[in-house]
């Protein structure tokens, strides 16, 4: 049987969703998760899982940095490994342009008391020693010792299991018809399972926030965009980092059990929803990986696949209240999700329990679409 | 001990007891906890077998249960044979 009341209702149980049910029930917050299919069934379950500190905007570079802090100690907290590791991210610069945009930003960066530097094309071999800075047009890099990786499915239940202990309640394959709302506030959910009243529901629905928030009548700019990422056959540890370039939109590094993972945008993909992995995707990616490391030519490739990134105008995530009472938001990561969640999660039930929160959020709010935009440069996949 | 998973290295306890602690439904969710299927064969083993362990502890037929999507290229492909050309 469903329960027919809560004080929050979440929709969507991704790495937010999850995250956000443990912050609040450690409230007190009586809270329900409600998603159409599982646990980290959508981008969370299908992303790099990188952990970068390494902005353009300050608003990311914090919310990164205290999200990392909290990372470090997660697995204690939660009770549950969540395969947290440190292995830093190596940015390529590829030209002056680059070197100035990265001056600038490790300026702003060391700023907020991040440990971060400009190596040489000598170093990124040091700290990577398959990669060849030829192939990858590299005069040098940035690279943040403290950025890292977190396994995306131990990290979605980890939170998960943690805020079910403390009381939260998730039901999955729980489709979300209605959202009522009455003189401007929430009153209920409507679930293919039954009706659950509420004052507050949470919007972190991913890809499909923006068909969420219509229900109750919120109109959202963010825009579904496919990405593919693929994965190799696990080979000897090699290297710890995470190696990406604006430039060419690549990412990729090593996971515990050894294999490559990464991705690499395509100029031709447009919005929708479209789910079929390509073979012009494998093509670049296994041509690029060639380029920045071409060891790993011989390897194999075990799969590929495809997930969403939740894109907003600016790239940075819609967080807060909105016109509706009660009616709080929590997407447009913008394939930035996973690595701000601890620090999102915590705003967020901060503000839904009334608490003075720790940073600042207004400047993400939806709101802010109404002048002009300020978009976040440093995104790659 | 019954091994299921030769790539992973799963037991058929691992698969029963994972279902029973997480409330596991289908075998998407097996795959992201236990990694069941993401060795070399893909799959092609084990995924059946889960299954059927899936379909006795839900209640379930065999045919409900949702099959994780089949990720291309299958069979592992080393990555020199489907790059781009050089030339491009």
């Amino acid at each position: 049987m469903m329960k027919n009341n809560a004080d929050v209702v979440i929709i969507g149980a991704g790495i937010n969703g999850c995250a956000l049910a443990y912050e609040l029930s450690k409230r007190g917050k009586d809270v329900i998760v409600l998603d159409r299919r599982h646990i980290a069934a959508g981008a969370t379950g299908r992303c790099g899982a990188g952990i970068r500190q390494q902005w353009s905007t300050k608003e990311n570079a914090i919310l990164a940095k205290k999200s990392v802090e909290i990372f470090e100690n997660l697995s204690n907290e939660l009770n549950y490994d969540i395969g947290f590791r440190q292995g830093g991210y190596l940015i390529a610069i590829h030209d002056e342009n680059d070197m100035q945009q990265a001056k600038k930003n490790v300026e702003m960066q060391k700023s907020i008391g991040l440990d971060v530097r400009i190596i040489d094309a000598d170093e990124i071999k040091e700290i990577v020693p398959i990669l060849e800075p030829k192939g990858m047009e590299a005069i040098g890099a940035t690279f943040c010792p403290t950025d890292g990786h977190a396994d995306p499915f131990k990290t979605a239940y980890g939170y998960a299991m943690a805020a079910i202990k403390q009381g939260a309640r998730f039901y999955k394959f729980t489709e979300v018809k209605k959202i009522r709302v009455k003189d401007n506030e929430i009153k209920s959910v409507v679930t293919d399972r039954g009706e659950i009243k509420t004052g507050v529901v949470v919007n972190a629905a991913g890809a499909w926030s923006k068909q969420v928030a219509k229900m109750a009548g919120i109109e959202l700019p963010n825009k579904p965009v496919r990405k593919e990422a693929l994965v190799t056959e696990p080979i000897k540890r090699i290297f710890d980092a995470m190696v990406i370039s604006f430039r060419h939109g690549i990412y990729f590094s090593q996971m515990e059990e050894g294999q490559i993972l990464g991705g690499i945008p395509s100029p031709e993909e447009k919005t929708g929803y479209h789910t079929e992995p390509t073979f012009s995707f494998l093509q670049r990616m296994a041509y690029m990986l060639g380029k920045y490391a071409p060891v790993l030519k011989s390897i194999n490739v075990m799969r590929q696949w495809t997930g969403y990134y939740d894109v907003t105008p600016d790239a940075l995530p819609i967080l807060g209240k909105t016109s509706i009472e009660g009616f709080i938001q929590c997407n447009g990561f913008s394939g930035h999700g996973f690595m701000i969640s601890p620090m999102v999660a915590r705003l967020l039930a901060q503000l839904i329990n009334d608490e003075k929160l720790d940073l600042p959020i207004e400047r993400l709010s939806i709101n802010r679409f109404k002048g002009k935009v300020f978009k976040e440069k440093s995104v790659v996949g | 001990m019954k091994i299921v998973c030769r790539c992973e290295d799963i037991t058929e306890e691992d698969i029963i007891n994972t279902i029973r602690k997480y409330n596991v439904q289908t075998l998407v969710e097996l795959k992201q906890l236990l990694r069941l299927g993401m060795g070399p064969c893909q799959g092609r083993t084990c995924l059946p077998i889960a299954a059927r362990i899936l379909a006795k502890e839900t209640g379930k037929s065999v045919e409900e249960i949702m099959a994780p999507m089949a990720r291309p290229p299958v069979i592992p492909t080393p990555l020199w044979l489907v790059s781009e050309d050089d030339e491009k």
